[in-house]
C-alpha cells in the first residue's frame, strides 16, 4: 500500500506527463496542418508530370531505343529498396508499420535468390533495419537537418539514387512511405521507380510534337519523374508522421487522464481510512478511561 | 483583340500562376517559342532562361531553371523544376542557381557534361539578362 505522498507524487507526475502529450498533439496537429498543405500544392505538379510521361512511355516504351530508366537493364537481380520514415519516434506505428512492410519485402526478395541492396532515409527506419538487415544497408540519408521538405531535398535522394543506377549498383529501385489517408489511417505503400511503372495507356499524347524529340524529351523527363516520386513520398510521409503522432499523443493524453482518476480515488480513499482509523483509536482510547 | 489561352505555371512545390494569357514566350531547349491560341500541341523541354506571360494585368515574367512545357490550343501548362518571378530574382536567387549548376558540372559524368555545362551557360546569360 503506497503511502499518501507517495500516491501524492504519482499524481503530479502523471499530470506533467499529460501536459506533455497535450502540447505534443497540438504541436502535431499544427505541422500537420501545413504537411497536408504542402502535399496539396504538390499534386498539380505530379499529376501533370505524371500525364505527360505516361504518354510519352506508351509511344516510346515498347521501342528499342528506349532509355534504361524506363525499360529496366533487363534484369532484376539486384533490388534497391529505399525506406523512408521519421527522424523522430512518439508517433504510434508509424515508422514500424513502414518497416514492417519493407523488411516483407526484403525477405521475399532475399528467399528469391536477389540481391538486396537499401538506402535508408530516416533515422528511425535504420534503427529498426540495423539489426537484422544491417549488412544490406549502402546509403543513409539524414533529414534531422531539414526544416522544410523542399524540393531540393527530393532532389538530393533522387541524384543519389540515379547516380547508383547508372554505375549499374542496382536494377530495381522501390520506394517505402506511408500514404496519408486521414489522421488515424496512414497506409504504408511500396511504390516502383526505378524502372519506371505507369498505370493505364495514354494515348491522347500522341497528337503532340516534341521538341528537341520524343526520346530527348523523355531523357529529360525520366530523372525529374524520380525526384518528383520521391518529393511526392516525402510529403505524404510528412502528412503521415504528424498524423500518426497526433493520434498516438491524443490516445496518451486520454490514458493519462484516465490514471490520474484512477489514482485521485486511490488518495482520497486511503486519505479517508486514514482520518476514519485515527478516529477510531481517540474513540476507543476514550472508552478505556 | 486575340483570343486567350489558359496558362498555368506549376513547380514542384507550388502553382505559381495560373490565368488566361494572349501569348506565352517560352524559353525551350532548342529556342524560344510564343504560344498564343490555337498553337499545335507541342510539349518541349525548357532551358533557363526567362519566361513571358501577356496576361490580364500586362506582361508577367518568370524565370524557370528547367522543367517542361505542355502546349496546346487552348491552354499552355509549365511545368518548371524551379521558378521565381522577375521581381524576385535578386543577386543572391541567381548566385544560387549558378552554384548549382557549377556544382553540377563537377560532378556530371563525362556524357552529361556538355549538357550541365550548357545550363550553367544559360545561367550565366540569365544573369546577365536580369542586370545584376
Amino acid at each position: 500500500m503506497p503511502s499518501l505522498k507517495d500516491l501524492k507524487n504519482r499524481i503530479g507526475s502523471v499530470k506533467n506527463t499529460r501536459k506533455i502529450t497535450k502540447a505534443m498533439q497540438m504541436v502535431a496537429a499544427a505541422k500537420l496542418r501545413r504537411a497536408q498543405e504542402a502535399a496539396e500544392a504538390a499534386r498539380p505538379f505530379a499529376e501533370r508530370m505524371t500525364a505527360v510521361m505516361t504518354g510519352l512511355a506508351g509511344s516510346v516504351g515498347s521501342s528499342e531505343s528506349a532509355p534504361r530508366l524506363l525499360a529496366g537493364t533487363g534484369s532484376d537481380k539486384v533490388q534497391l529498396l529505399v525506406v523512408m520514415t521519421a527522424e523522430r519516434g512518439l508517433c504510434g506505428g508509424f515508422n514500424s508499420s513502414i518497416v514492417r512492410l519493407a523488411r516483407a519485402h526484403a525477405a521475399k526478395l532475399l528467399a528469391e535468390g536477389k540481391t538486396v541492396k537499401i538506402l535508408t532515409v530516416g533515422k528511425k527506419g535504420r534503427e529498426q533495419l540495423r539489426r537484422d538487415l544491417g549488412q544490406h544497408f549502402i546509403g543513409h540519408v539524414d533529414l534531422s537537418e531539414v526544416k522544410r521538405m523542399g524540393y531540393p531535398v527530393a532532389q538530393g535522394i533522387a541524384r543519389d539514387v540515379l547516380d547508383r543506377f547508372d554505375k549499374g549498383e542496382f536494377d530495381v529501385a522501390t520506394i517505402f512511405f506511408a500514404r496519408f489517408q486521414s489522421v488515424i489511417s496512414q497506409i504504408p505503400t511500396a511504390q516502383q521507380v526505378i524502372p519506371a511503372v505507369f498505370e493505364g495507356e495514354g494515348e491522347v499524347n500522341s497528337l503532340y510534337d516534341y521538341e528537341p524529340s520524343e526520346e530527348g524529351v523523355l531523357a529529360d523527363l525520366l530523372p525529374r519523374g524520380v525526384a518528383t516520386q520521391i518529393f511526392t513520398a516525402l510529403l505524404e510521409n510528412g502528412a503521415s508522421e504528424q498524423g500518426a503522432r497526433m493520434s498516438a499523443m491524443d490516445n496518451a493524453t486520454r490514458n493519462a487522464g484516465d490514471m490520474i482518476n484512477r489514482l485521485t480515488i486511490q488518495y482520497n480513499r486511503s486519505r479517508q481510512a486514514a482520518i476514519t482509523k485515527e478516529l477510531i483509536e481517540i474513540i476507543s482510547g476514550a472508552e478505556a478511561l | 483583340m486575340a483570343g486567350t489561352l489558359q496558362f498555368d505555371l506549376v513547380s514542384p512545390e507550388r502553382r505559381l500562376a495560373s490565368f488566361a494569357a494572349t501569348e506565352v514566350q517560352v524559353p525551350g531547349t532548342d529556342g524560344d517559342m510564343t504560344a498564343m491560341e490555337g498553337h499545335a500541341p507541342t510539349i518541349t523541354t525548357l532551358r533557363p532562361g526567362i519566361l513571358r506571360a501577356q496576361g490580364p494585368s500586362g506582361v508577367q515574367a518568370y524565370a524557370v531553371t528547367g522543367g517542361f512545357a505542355e502546349i496546346n490550343a487552348t491552354s499552355i501548362s509549365v511545368l518548371a523544376e524551379k521558378a521565381v518571378a522577375v521581381e524576385e530574382l535578386t543577386g543572391t536567387v541567381l548566385d544560387e542557381f549558378i552554384a548549382e549548376a557549377r556544382e553540377l558540372v563537377s560532378v556530371a559524368l563525362p556524357e552529361d557534361k556538355d549538357m550541365a555545362e550548357r545550363t550553367l551557360n544559360d545561367m550565366l546569360a540569365l544573369r546577365a539578362s536580369a542586370g545584376h
